[in-house]
């Protein structure tokens, strides 16, 4: 086992968690991501190996498959980000590609990525200061890539609805932060 | 603007990149006898229309689709969009 | 001073009273008015200066189309000029100035213009200034801008914040008043996702400044059910001081939302305002109509408003502008005005009436078939003049005059697609016409629709065929027919205003008419009619009829000019939003930063990205110090750089190869896996896009790198290339260039230093890893990590790879354990440095001018393999014998100054550009060297080493004496990278 301290994408040692009038927003390291994008000629073997590993569900265009430990979400044609908890799926890069094999390619996009977890009754509200995502149609389950602040970001309805998981570049996470807290204080 | 993305419905405009002129997918054969005129026009010769227009867009923030927008110039309408990778395909793009 | 004019009655809360200050005096108000109302209660009606004459001018509206009453609001920072006081709501504590006078409101100096209204009239500027040409700019135009205008800006940093956001709905009404309530009640009811924006901070649009009825009951009251009943639907989302600016493409609308402009300060954390983009399936414009002014002779003084905005002021706001007032009408709506200050208690001296069949009247005088001649008053109304229809003179004292010539549909949005409004002869007014915005239908008054029930009833009717669904029950409401007849202006009339704003005078319109400027758009440009920032809501019509009369044709054959957007003027700091300073671009950090930042590195902006540019250390006084001391430990013994930043790209699939093949210009297909190629990416046209390097870490993975500046850019092309030139090839690619924290470990003791890191049962020896290897290996007991052997600063270097959330403890333990190597952290000026004295092109020179071989590195395009670039590379244009060719360049006289940007010319010949010989591109000191080198692209530059050259600079006037050089300052040979 390496000795190396891990840091947030905040750059703390903990993850931070700022609370505006009820409504939450919390760093979130905890969690391992990984590509999936289908080889040419092995769509159909790619997607029954994500089944296989999802419960037999694949996520369909703008669609998740929430569960644990393993979730994932679609990013485009024959693409997905399959996430798993950091602390017992550091590897998961390692694990999807022996799973898949020649049938996907499989890249390791944990640090790639900051996650902000946005929960409670102001959400809406704050979303709608953020990007032009239709939050009021959005339903739990949905994922979508969208800009907020100039930043390409996945924002995925989670459950219960109150709860979106937005994940954004991570060099750019203080100013991730800095607008979805902004947006928090000038909403709620 | 709206587009509407074959895959993922209306999205705004300020997701995507604009390139111009779909004819970009139509590279020219490098071995042909006029390759060094083809590749000329290719790279710099686009028509200008004040009416429809194929266009390519990237979904930048969205599904990094290459699109390929038929659009009015004059009047934005939108008539058709299409996943790039379809219409190199029907020009007989492969490898 | 006690509000003389406050009547009983109306829509404000007397149990609480607001101080406010006008013109450096206190006055107080009520919690609903408006400063306008408040100041009109107060019994001021004298608000501002004219834009030209500096004419004394009063509100002529209760509304946002005001081209008077302008102000500049609040004090300090947040000053805002050219506030409309009819629109400003009025808070404890306001301040607000008159504009465009000085000393005073009162007395104003450049008054004197008005006197010298014979010179100042339409195309003025263009004829007087015209000789001498220098002195428009150095004369002419400052005294005009200090003469004319209105407000200034405070010239201070705004300290308030803005939003942006974003709403979806169903359909989106513009407007709520009747037909705007009556549509929300209808697709509320529906169940229909519904936003009703109001720019009016209450909602009720005219229902709040009539006395009428809807279904038996006061309109107050409906007005109110209503908006209580709309309140408890969670799918209708009201928004009042929400002004929609504009109707963009495919039901996209501008929204500006004051959150806190009725408040003396904004609350923390919270906006002045909200820039809303809504996208709108339909949409229903019930924007109303605006009454017409009439033009006679004098009709600008304070005290002449609009009759419908006294209506407002007196019903809704219980403010009568005077307490003995006349009316001047061409229709039956001035007469309701006249009944409704009547009723309220105030002497209605006359109604002027230019109709000879003129309603008559027992409370008040009715003058049929007269007209207002002139008027009196310096600061204020004191008399009118009126022509009997007998042809007989009559003065009638009054302190203010309502005019009353009709009104038009409030069009605007409707032109934002260029869409021309329509003539409707039956009410003398344009009416929406052509083809409207996207998904956008017109209702109530806007339509042209002038009763009450009409205007719910198309309400309801427009929200039915906009969402197909079922029309609702309309209330019964009045419902007499319009009847407006065109009056435009008085027959005679000179100094009568059409745009007040813009002080622009029948007259000027009769002026531009004479010298041929005909067509409606020159008439705009000459006169400035409608020009101004209210765009002509109260006077294009008036110029319109003048110029139709002139020309001998009916106004729709003059034509109309459209409205564009905004709406209302709009702050810039709301279009702005939190776009400003360091939040004008999201930052990018290093995984490093952190450390960086303790150890006291001064940063620099790399695109988005924050860089460490050097890490001074004490007693350090100059950068130089800083830089140069870094540069010679690195190549001394080790030094450590984060190079996060270049742009990390992952190739995958059966055709990687095949794929990096056709984007590099150099070949790929064969190099093994386990080792690195430098790459250089043409642009189809032959030019150098990028380079990078590409490691093959298996014979189906590549991982690419990008210049730093380039990483956004060079992924959309090998989208491009991937999607659309070879939709077959089995490629993906994904970015990974924050998923990793990569460091450059530079100098002979790389290794030493790398091999305490690295797990051990990863040799790194040069036999085992050799310069261009790569691999994927273990650090520090087990932490996967990527080893790659390349060098930008031609030392023996390796970078390292590892996870980015172990960025940090990996560079202090690199410090840690380099300490017995004397190890430096360092920057990208250092950076810099090594890579000019190796002779390593970047940015400057991968210019997006130059070719691969202008760079040196012609022979790298493959002539066996079809790449993005090569045909067009071979370009005779491009391959010229004289081709610039990137060299180095140092000064003869080693304590001279190289300079990039400076061009070169031979020893002997004059300098201009039909000499040039090329350019410095990047300069730097080399503490190797022990002078500035740079590197320069030069004319056949690699048949020229030794020629002395003079590198000059005319702008700055300095020469210095050059001698071409390899490019290799450091090491041509490569022996050390390879070590």
């Amino acid at each position: 086992m390496h000795d190396l301290i891990a840091i947030t994408a905040l750059g703390g040692l903990e993850p931070r968690v700022d609370t505006v009038a009820g409504t939450i927003l919390s760093e979130n390291p905890g969690l391992a991501l990984a590509s999936v994008h289908a080889r040419m000629g092995h769509e159909d073997a790619c997607r029954a190996h994500l089944a296989d590993l999802l419960d037999g569900q694949v996520p369909e265009v703008g669609r998740t498959v929430l569960r644990d430990p393993e979730a994932a979400f679609w990013t485009g044609p024959d693409q997905w980000m399959v996430g798993a908890p950091f602390d017992t799926h550091e590897d998961l890069a390692a694990e999807l590609k022996a799973r898949f094999g020649d049938t996907a390619s499989v890249s390791e996009q944990t640090d790639a990525w900051a996650c902000f977890d946005l929960r409670g009754p102001g959400m809406a509200a704050v979303i709608e200061l953020l990007c032009p995502i239709n939050i009021r149609q959005m339903q739990t389950g949905d994922a979508q890539r969208t800009s907020i602040h100039h930043l390409g970001c996945f924002v995925l309805r989670r459950d219960p609805s109150d709860w979106v998981r937005i994940l954004g570049p991570r060099a750019s996470a203080t100013s991730l932060h800095h607008a979805v807290l902004s947006a928090m204080r000038s909403a709620l | 603007m709206i587009i509407n993305h074959p895959l993922l419905g209306p999205r705004d405009s300020s997701e995507f990149v604009y390139m111009g002129d779909a004819s970009l997918i139509e590279r020219p054969d490098p071995e042909a006898e006029t390759a060094a005129s083809d590749f000329v026009e290719y790279a710099y010769l686009r028509d200008n229309p004040a009416s429809w227009l194929r266009e390519l867009w990237f979904h930048e923030g969205g599904d990094r689709s290459w699109l390929v927008v038929t659009r009015n110039t004059v009047t934005h309408e939108i008539s058709q969009v299409e996943m790039a990778r379809d219409v190199a395909r029907s020009k007989g793009r492969s490898k | 001073m006690s509000q003389v004019n406050r009547l009983d009655g109306g829509q404000i809360d007397r149990a609480a009273s607001f101080k406010f200050k006008f013109d450096g005096k206190d006055f107080f108000g009520h919690p609903g008015d408006t400063l306008a109302s408040a100041l009109l209660a107060n019994g001021v009606r004298l608000m501002g200066r004219s834009f030209k004459y500096h004419r004394p001018r009063g509100p002529l509206t209760a509304g946002s189309e005001e081209p008077n009453a302008l102000v500049t609001l609040r004090d300090g920072a947040r000053a805002e000029p050219n506030t409309r006081a009819t629109t400003a709501e009025l808070f404890h504590g306001l301040t607000a100035r008159s504009q465009n006078c000085w000393p005073s409101v009162k007395f104003d100096m450049m008054a004197v213009n008005d006197a010298a209204s014979d010179f100042l009239a339409a195309g003025f500027y263009y004829k007087t200034f015209m000789w001498p040409a220098p002195f428009w700019e150095k004369v002419y135009e400052p005294i005009i801008r200090r003469a004319a205008g209105l407000g200034a800006l405070s010239m201070k940093e705004d300290p308030d914040e803005y939003d942006k956001g974003f709403r979806h709905c169903d359909l989106l009404i513009i407007g709520a008043g009747p037909s705007g309530l009556m549509a929300a009640l209808s697709a509320g009811r529906a169940g229909k996702e519904v936003i009703l924006a109001d720019e009016d901070f209450a909602l009720g649009g005219r229902l709040l400044s009539e006395r009428l009825e809807i279904g038996g009951a006061s309109a107050l009251d409906w007005t109110a059910q209503t908006v209580a009943e709309l309140s408890s639907m969670p799918n209708v989302r009201l928004m009042p001081r929400t002004t929609i600016i504009g109707a963009f493409d495919h039901g996209i609308y501008g929204a500006v939302e004051r959150v806190s402009d009725h408040l003396a300060v904004p609350a923390k954390g919270k906006p002045r305002q909200i820039l809303w983009r809504i996208y709108a399936d339909k949409t229903l414009l019930c924007a109303g109509a605006t009454e017409r002014p009439i033009a006679f002779e004098n009709n600008d003084r304070p005290g002449i408003m609009l009759a419908s905005a006294m209506r407002s002021y007196v019903n809704r706001w219980a403010a009568t502008p005077a307490h003995r007032v006349a009316i001047f009408t061409s229709c039956d709506d001035g007469h309701r005005t006249a009944a409704d200050l009547h009723a309220k208690g105030v002497k209605i001296a006359a109604v002027i009436d230019t109709r000879a069949q003129a309603p008559q009247s027992f409370d008040y005088e009715v003058l049929a078939g007269a007209e207002v001649s002139n008027t009196k008053g310096r600061l204020g109304l004191t008399f009118v003049e009126v022509k009997l229809a007998d042809g007989s003179s009559r003065t009638v004292e009054c302190s203010a005059l309502g005019m009353s010539g009709g009104w038009n549909p409030n069009v605007h949005l409707t032109c934002h697609q260029r869409g021309r409004p329509a003539w409707d002869s039956v009410l003398s007014a344009f009416v929406p016409g052509g083809s409207l915005p996207q998904g956008m239908s017109v209702a109530g008054a806007a339509m042209g629709d002038f009763t009450t029930h009409g205007a719910l009833l198309s309400g309801a009717k427009g929200a039915a065929d906009a969402l197909g669904i079922k029309t609702a029950d309309v209330p019964m409401a009045e419902d007499a027919p319009p009847k407006q007849a065109a009056f435009w202006f008085v027959e005679g009339a000179k100094r009568a205003w059409l745009d007040q704003q813009n002080d622009v005078t029948v007259k000027d319109v009769v002026l531009a008419h004479q010298e041929g400027f005909r067509s409606v758009e020159h008439l705009k440009r000459y006169t400035t009619l409608g020009m101004a920032t209210d765009q002509g809501k109260t006077s294009n019509m008036g110029g319109l009829a003048i110029m139709a009369e002139l020309a001998g044709k009916a106004i729709p054959e003059v034509g109309t000019t459209i409205f564009r957007p905004p709406y209302t003027p709009v702050a810039i700091g709301a279009l702005a939003g939190r776009m400003r300073g360091m939040e004008f671009h999201p930052t990018r950090l290093t995984p490093s930063h952190v450390w960086a930042k303790e150890r006291g590195a001064v940063f620099v902006e790399v695109g988005n990205w924050l860089r460490a540019q050097w890490f001074p250390i004490a007693g350090e006084t100059h950068w130089r110090q800083s830089v140069d001391r870094e540069v010679a430990q690195t190549r001394a013994s080790v030094g450590v750089c984060d190079c996060t930043t270049l742009g990390k790209i992952d190739v995958q699939g059966a055709d990687a190869a095949h794929f990096l093949n056709k984007l590099y210009c150099n070949p790929f297909a064969k190099l093994a896996v386990g080792k690195v190629r430098y790459g250089l990416m043409l642009r189809e046209d032959g030019i150098a896009m990028d380079d990078g390097t590409a490691a093959r870490l298996a014979e189906d993975h590549f991982v690419v790198t990008t210049t730093t500046a380039k990483a956004g850019p060079v992924y959309q092309h090998m989208e491009f290339v991937r999607q659309c030139l070879m939709p077959d090839a089995d490629v993906q690619l994904i970015s990974t260039t924050e998923a990793w924290a990569q460091y450059a470990v530079a100098g002979p003791n790389s290794r030493a230093l790398l091999q305490k890191i690295v797990d051990p049962e990863f040799d790194i020896s040069n036999e085992a890893f050799e310069f261009m290897a790569c691999a994927n290996i273990t650090v520090c007991g087990g932490l996967r990590a990527r080893l790659f052997r390349i060098s930008f600063s031609g030392e023996m270097a390796f970078e390292i790879a590892v996870p980015s959330r172990y960025g940090d403890a990996l560079m202090r333990r690199l410090m840690a354990a380099g300490e017995e190597f004397d190890v430096v952290p360092y920057g990208t000026e250092a950076l810099g440095v090594m890579r000019i004295e190796k002779g390593h092109a970047a940015g400057n020179e991968l210019n997006g001018t130059t070719t691969a071989n202008n760079l040196g590195m012609g022979r790298m395009v493959s002539k066996k393999k079809d790449s993005i670039g090569t045909v067009l590379s071979e370009r005779a244009g491009l391959n010229e014998e004289d081709a610039l060719k990137l060299v180095g360049v140092k000064p003869l006289n080693r304590a001279e100054k190289i300079t990039a940007g400076g061009h070169l010319m031979a020893a002997a010949s004059p300098v201009d550009a039909a000499h040039d010989q090329g350019y410095v591109t990047s300069a730097a000191y080399s503490p190797e060297v022990g002078s500035m080198i740079g590197l320069a692209f030069i004319k056949s530059g690699d048949a020229r080493m030794g020629e002395k050259m003079r590198l000059v600079s005319p702008l700055t006037k300095s020469e210095v004496e050059v001698e071409v050089t390899s490019a290799h300052f450091v090491d041509p040979e490569g022996g050390r990278q390879r070590a």
